[in-house]
């Protein structure tokens, strides 16, 4: 019972620790920001790889999910005499909900992941403590920029997620559903509020943010050689993913007592 | 097995002056947790000179050069480095400190993704503010040094163990440092590449100038490095010699045994040690 009494405590401890650092790596980041140097050409690297690189995941899993989306509902609908809202429904759940959730999940598991392994494999090669000792901070070389890019670039992925889910749910309903597209887009217009489209565009600010610096904090926390880089990026993804999800939640509840 | 105090160093505390030597240790002690990792170490490097730290793996000696180069803090005592206090300086005064040292690394630590120029250049390009052709031109010259210019454009997964010391050493070299730290530069490298990296040390302490710090536990090395001079002939070649005596004499040896200083001296007093411990480490 003692034992189990320890354990708890130091597993209190050991999250507590985790959660001072981060916060003090999201301090660092942000201060980082505003302050001289700044690496331009890394935050543009950091955009092409974070932000181009993710475009055919972010297209496949957007358009898909549309169009599974389509299908399903389209099936409900039906029971109600209701196909022509087909397009309503998709552009809702899209724009509010599964575009950014989907987007940031996806993200998470190839930016986050990715980030957690590169950092983590420069801290176990000591490379960066050759940064400092070249006198380069590392948060101002490697932190920001990504964190920067995906500050910028998780919204516009999250626009094409949305584009192209809209676009899959068009596919299924005009080939399957047989609801013909002037009836699919209007649906699709009408099944919005301008509020949802600020939190479909609001939310994946915050996403991108937390999936960057959970890889960051992770991978720069990383120890024991090659196994603690394949530990740091099983944890960078599970982290990231969790938090996307209560982040979300905790972010659309903030927007929905502001705008409605 | 002279552990020297301040007091026998004869120096002043305020240490930014000119007489001042660029590295001083006072009663630093450094643990991790429960483990004890540096107990009252104290010592002194003069400009010029070379100080060579010797020690079993886990000793405490590359922690030594972390200390110096403030990428870590000790629990108490004092680190004086190039006349500031660098135990009391926050990560950005340190860089200021540290863009006067260069380090090379255990493995290298090279940056994989960049190629053997833009390592080298990297301090000169990216926190300086050098024209790109002189940076063009100094990575040109120290890569020239170590004798790998024809690998300018590899990526450091294409060279080898030994390649990688190098260029870790024009790398560390190229900002022209007043004091250079090598961590186990030639760790884990067969007998003849070793001399290679050997050779490159003693031609960087004594061409460039600067004040070299070593930490290794090849003794082949540290008395290598301790007992030979660079000096360039008329035409202008770089020639490795025996050192003279005054060469040698300032070359100190450094035995940290569990994470204690247990021994400071030059290599003859060091070879003349009757103390069982040095005795069966120099075996």
């Amino acid at each position: 019972m003692n034992g189990l009494r320890i354990w708890a405590i130091e597993f209190v401890k050991k999250g507590l620790l985790e959660v001072q650092e981060y916060v003090r790596l999201c301090f660092a980041a942000l201060q980082a920001v505003f302050s001289r140097p700044f690496y331009a050409r890394d935050v543009m690297e950091q955009i092409d790889v974070i932000g181009l690189g993710s475009l055919t995941v972010v297209l496949l899993t957007g358009f898909f999910t549309g169009a599974v989306l389509a299908l399903q509902s389209g099936m409900t609908l039906d029971q109600f005499g209701a196909r022509p809202f087909v397009g309503r429904l998709i552009s809702a759940s899209m724009i509010k909900e599964l575009g950014p959730v989907l987007t940031a999940l996806m993200l998470a598991g190839r930016v986050g992941s990715g980030i957690a392994a590169e950092l983590g494999s420069m801290v176990v090669t000591e490379q960066i403590s050759a940064l400092r000792a070249l006198g380069t901070d590392p948060i101002r070389k490697l932190v920001v920029p990504r964190v920067l890019a995906g500050f910028i670039m998780c919204p516009i992925l999250t626009v094409v997620s949305d584009t192209v889910g809209m676009l899959g749910g068009w596919i299924i309903a005009l080939t399957q559903l047989r609801v013909s597209s002037g009836v699919y887009w209007s649906s699709v217009v009408e099944g919005l509020y301008i509020q949802d489209v600020y939190m479909g565009i609001i939310k994946p600010f915050f996403l991108g943010v937390v999936i960057v610096t959970i890889g960051c904090h992770v991978g720069l926390r990383t120890s024991g050689g090659t196994q603690g880089v394949g530990r740091a990026t099983t944890n960078a993804v599970v982290a990231a993913s969790v938090l996307v999800l209560i982040v979300d939640f905790f972010v659309t509840r903030l927007l929905i007592s502001i705008f409605f | 097995m002279r552990a020297k105090s301040l007091a026998e160093f004869g120096l002043p505390i305020e240490l930014a002056e000119a007489h001042a030597p660029v590295v001083l240790f006072d009663s630093v002690n450094l643990s991790f947790d429960e483990k004890v990792i540096l107990r009252d170490v104290t010592f002194s490097v003069r400009a010029g000179h070379t100080k060579i730290f010797l020690g079993a793996s886990g000793a405490g000696k590359s922690t030594i050069l972390k200390l110096m180069l403030g990428l870590l803090k000790p629990d108490s005592g004092t680190i004086w480095v190039l006349g500031h206090r660098v135990d009391l300086m926050d990560e950005a005064q340190l860089m200021r400190v540290r863009h006067h040292m260069g380090m090379v690394f255990q493995e290298g630590a090279l940056f994989d993704s960049l190629t053997v120029g833009e390592n080298v250049g990297y301090k000169l390009y990216e926190e300086t503010q050098m024209d790109l052709e002189d940076v063009r031109q100094r990575v040109d010259e120290v890569l020239g040094f170590v004798g790998l210019t024809q690998y300018i454009d590899r990526l450091p997964a294409a060279l080898s163990g030994g390649q990688r010391r190098r260029v870790a050493i024009a790398r560390a070299m190229a900002a022209k440092p007043i004091l250079l730290l090598y961590d186990e530069a030639t760790t884990g490298l067969d007998p003849m590449t070793a001399m290679t990296v050997d050779a490159e040390i003693v031609k960087v302490r004594d061409l460039e100038p600067a004040t070299s710090i070593l930490v290794t536990h090849q003794l082949r090395d540290a008395f290598y490095v301790a007992t030979h001079q660079a000096q360039r002939t008329a035409g202008g070649e770089i020639q490795l010699v025996e050192a003279g005596k005054q060469k040698v004499d300032e070359a100190d040896f450094v035995m940290i045994r569990e994470g204690r200083v247990y021994f400071e001296g030059t290599a003859s007093e060091l070879r003349q040690s009757q103390d069982p411990y040095l005795l069966k480490f120099l075996s």
